[in-house]
Order: structure tokens, then sequence, then C-alpha cells
């Protein structure tokens, strides 16, 4: 089917572009692994494997503590983001009601503006609810931004189950919060997948919000953390390459399982500072 | 069994019937428990999102530092934005990179797909795909980081410049005036040309093979059939890829944080960086709400100008 010229071609395409993709990163990596005394202030290649790297970036960085705080504040906007999602997605999609499209429309305001849009005033406001430098302010309004995407792929999900299954459940004697999670939600673990996924990945990598509401050491959250760390080691890039590996570590692990969801997620359009 | 009636709300349960103000099918029917359901995601939405951005226009109608009293601007911080020149220039500095995180990688991607329309099939294409799509996942904290040593003085770059014989060429990249933006401005094509070629391989492999067959026929050579199959083919998925990378260029913040700070002097300030800097250094917040607004202003426009740009499916 394919010439041989046309499969020659594209496979080098291919593989100029997915050397150029990872050899940036791929060079933080064999950074981190070489040992200190070949420490520049570049890439280099060890000529031995060394984790000392790690083990100092992990204490000296306090990267433990960062990446406590960015588990817990991404779990918790991961989850809070779930449930919210499933229970409005079935709203706009199985209810009706007076200003429905008006409220969805509202929604996906949160989709289009960026976060530097809403963070000036959300600071002044938590500031004076005594709320900054606490999770809460790194929760609560992940979670709202998150939403704004969530409800809209929920709802686009509960509407492309077939009405019947839905009726069927209702002729049974189901009521509305069994048909959403006996039926609706197991069926859709594929999207839920998904959504988890990609707002795992924005919470985990978020770098604003942090940045704007903590400044309190032991709250930092892993890429803020590194961000303070890279402007005190700007000499000893191996330290810094081994902070970097373990920030960008979770997500890419994800990755590799769960590419196929990060990807077609992501290009369907999703947008997220 | 599947006879054909209309939906009757025979199957509703008649202790709900009276509640119902008009009787119609599932999605016909009035139910106040939607708003129940909606309820709890609406009033995070409002309290962490809505709010805070109606309260960003009032806030840029104030001289406010963000600590003592506000007096009222009315529209002055917006005519400081047309009148100051660094404010301008941030402004000017959004649109060469979009250049490069939007231009650049949709016009290669595109010619490189228009060599490739048959790379989807190829062996190992989802382990290409998954390669290529990387940079798009990992922290842009650590993508700044690798591209800040890419860059550096004895970095990567200048190291190769020094092997071939290129060493007037080496210097500072970041910390030059006239190579600072784009060195940053090629950060975002290395970002955005991953997802744009992902988009259009898999937007290829989408097209009918009968329209190249057909493009043969006709005695098209490689460019008519780009033109004629190609391109046509591939309109919803350059809306999406144009959507998404000039929306990143515009909001970049945390790559140029990280790199340059804005500098050397103002040569890398981007919008959202002086709304950051503006609201959270200088103390001047009402002009960095300004800033701001204009900057969500032009985002939502460009995003419906690229969906309106889309030619209509015949």
């Amino acid at each position: 089917m394919i010439s041989r010229r046309e499969r020659a071609l594209s496979y080098a395409i291919l593989i100029v572009f997915a050397a150029l993709a990872t050899l940036p990163l791929i060079g933080v990596l064999t950074s981190a692994l070489a040992p200190r005394s070949q420490s520049s202030a570049s890439f280099s290649w060890p000529d031995r494997l060394d984790w000392g790297n790690f083990s100092e970036a992990w204490a000296e960085g306090h990267f433990a503590t960062y990446l406590a705080s960015s588990v817990l504040v991404t779990v918790s906007v991961v989850l809070l983001t779930a449930v919210l999602a499933i229970l409005a997605g079935y709203s706009f999609a199985h209810f009706t009601y007076p200003c429905r499209s008006l409220l969805f429309y509202t929604t996906l305001i949160g989709l289009m503006v960026p976060p530097e849009a809403f963070v000036i005033p959300l600071y002044f406001n938590l500031r004076s609810l005594g709320l900054t430098d606490s999770y809460w302010s790194l929760i609560l309004p992940q979670t709202a931004q998150s939403l704004a995407f969530g409800i809209f792929w929920m709802r686009n999900f509960f509407r492309s189950v077939p009405s019947s299954v839905i009726e069927a459940a209702r002729l049974d004697g189901a009521s509305d919060w069994r048909v959403l999670w006996q039926i609706l939600v197991p069926s859709g673990r594929p999207a839920l997948v998904t959504m988890a996924m990609l707002v795992f990945m924005w919470t985990w990598n978020e770098f604003l919000l942090p940045l704007v509401m903590i400044t309190n050491e032991s709250k930092r959250t892993a890429p803020l953390g590194l961000a303070f760390f890279q402007g005190e080691h700007t000499t000893q890039f191996s330290l810094l390459a081994a902070a970097s590996v373990i920030v960008a570590l979770p997500v890419v692990i994800l990755y590799v399982f769960l590419q196929r969801h990060f990807i077609s997620g992501m290009l369907s359009g999703a947008v997220k500072g | 069994m599947a006879v054909t009636t209309p939906r009757t709300p025979a199957h509703k349960r008649p202790a709900e019937a009276p509640r119902r103000r008009r009787p119609a099918g599932r999605r016909g029917r009035i139910q106040a428990k939607g708003y129940l359901y909606l309820l709890p995601a609406f009033t995070v939405l409002a309290a962490f999102l809505l709010v805070p951005l109606g309260q960003l226009v009032q806030i840029s109608l104030y001289h406010w530092d963000g600590l003592s009293g506000s007096t009222w601007a009315g529209l002055a911080n917006y005519a400081e934005i047309a009148r100051s020149p660094q404010l301008r220039a941030s402004f000017v500095h959004s649109l060469v990179l979009i250049v490069f995180y939007a231009v650049v990688p949709t016009v290669l991607a595109l010619m490189l797909a228009g060599v490739t329309t048959r790379a989807a099939r190829l062996r190992g294409a989802s382990f290409f795909r998954a390669v290529i799509f990387l940079p798009q996942i990992v922290a842009m904290v650590v993508t700044a980081t690798a591209w800040t040593a890419i860059y550096a003085p004895d970095g990567v770059l200048n190291t190769l410049l020094r092997a071939i014989g290129l060493k007037s060429v080496t210097r500072a990249w970041l910390g030059d005036f006239g190579t600072a933006l784009p060195a940053v401005g090629l950060i975002g094509t290395w970002l955005e040309i991953g997802l744009c070629l992902v988009l259009f391989i898999s937007g290829i492999s989408q097209i009918p093979r009968e329209l190249y067959e057909a493009a043969k026929v006709d005695g098209a050579g490689a460019v008519r059939e780009f033109f004629a199959v190609t391109l046509p083919g591939l309109r919803g998925q350059i809306t999406v890829a144009l959507t998404l990378t000039v929306i990143a260029a515009l909001r970049t913040f945390d790559l140029v944080y990280i790199t340059t700070h804005g500098g050397p002097g103002d040569s890398t300030s981007l919008p959202a960086f002086e709304v950051y800097n503006r609201a959270f250094s200088t103390g001047q917040v009402g002009s960095a709400c300004a800033i701001a607004v204009v900057l969500t202003l032009i985002i939502l426009l460009v995003t419906y100008a690229i969906t309106k740009l889309q030619p209509k499916e015949d």
C-alpha cells in the first residue's frame, strides 16, 4: 500500500520530531544522574550513574514537603471536581428548567478566561478572609477552574448516553439519583478517567496560583518549590535537574500509562492555562 | 418491538405527575431538582471565579495600591495601556509570540503532515504520537529549567556553536536584548509543534483515502493534492490547533517568569507578566486589573475570530 519512499520519509519525520521533543527532557534526566563532580551550568552526560543529586535535592530542597503539599492539593481538587462536575453535568444533560442554557453558558466563561484575570481579586478576597497561605486558597480556586471544563465534559458524556437506557431504568422505578450513580457513572468510566487525568495534570503543574497565594515555605507546591530552588542553585545544574525530574515524574508516569486519555482530552479543545 | 410512537409521558410515576407543568418527554419536563444538582458546583464556580471576574472590572476603574484606600480612576488605567510605551510593547511582544507559538508550528506541522499522509497507519505510530506530544504535559517550570540550560552562556547551544566554528555568534541568548524574545518564542515553538503534528496526523487519517486516489487519477502532484485534499480535510483540526496555540501564546506567564523575568530591560515583558508584576510587586493593582481585562477581551475575541474564520462545511 504505502510506497517504500513514503514510508521512509514518514519515519524520518517522526523520528526527527520525537528526538526534538525529548532531547531537552533527556538532557535534564542525564544531568540529574551525573555525579556532582561533573556538574556544570548545562546538560551533562554521566560517566557513571549517581543518585546523589536526588537525595540531596530531596533533603536540601525540601522536596518531600513540596510533594506532600502537591499531592494533598491535587488529590483534593481532582475528587472535588469529579463529584461536583458529575452532579452539574447530569443537571445540564438530563433536567429541564428555566435559565438552563444561560447557566450553562455562564459556566463556560470559566473555560475561556485566563487565570491572570481572576487571580488578583481572588487574592484580596481570600486575604481578607485570612485564607491566603492555606491549602484552601489553592484547592477551591483550582476546583472552580477545573469545574468549568469538568461540567462541559461530563454534560457532553451524559448527553451521549442513549436515552432509552435511562428510560428503561426509570420504568423500573429507579430515582434520578440512582440512575446517575448506578447507571451513568459506571458506564462513563473512560470519560471520568480522562477528566481526572487532565485535572490532575493542570493542578499539579499550576504555577501562578501558588506563586500568588503561598508565602509560607512549608506549603509550597512542587513547581513553586522548583522555581525557588532554581533561583538558589543556578550554577549546579545537576542538582536542579534532579529536582526537575522529581517535579515532572508523577505526571509523566501517569502519562506513560494513560497517554490516550491525555491526548484525546487535550485535543478535544480543552483549554486551560 | 420497535414501535414508533411519539414520546409520551406514559412511563411517569403517578406520584410525581402533579408537579409537572408541561407533560412532555424526559427533556421537556421542568424539574426544579435540576437546580439542586447544579448548586454545589455553581456555588464554587461563582465564589472563586465568576465573582472575582466581576470584581476585576470594578477594581480596574480605581487607583489602588492594594493596601490603603482606593480613588476613582474612571478609564485612566485603560488610557495608560494605550499611552505607556512599556505596556504597548508588552502587547506587541505577545504578537511576536503568536508567530512563534501558533503560526510557525501550524504551518510547519501542516507541511510535514502533508508529506506523511499515511503516518497514522505506520507501525509504532502511537508510540511516536505519545513521544511527540510529551512537551505538552511536562510542568512549565521543568521546561523552563531545561531551556535555561540550553540557552545559558556555557550551555548546550553555545557549546554546539563553538564546535562548528561559530564562536562569534555565541551569546547569553536569554540575556541579550536582541535575542531574548525570539529565544522564549522558540521554546513556544518547541512546546506547540508536537500538539499540531499529532492533531494533523490523526486528522489526515480520517480523510477518505478515495479522495487521494481520485486526486492521483486526475494527475494532481503533491502540491495540488495538498491544497485540494489535505488542507480542506483538516479545517477542523487547524481551528483547534490555532485556538489552543494562540491562547497559549497570549497567556504565557510561567515561562517568562522563570527564564527572563521580563528582562533584559522590558524586552520579554508580556501582558500576563505585567498583570502579575503590577498587582503583586509594584502596588499598581488598578492598572494590573485593567491589563487583565484587556487581555481577557483579546483572548475572547481571538477565540471567536478563529472559530468564525473556519469555512462552513458544505
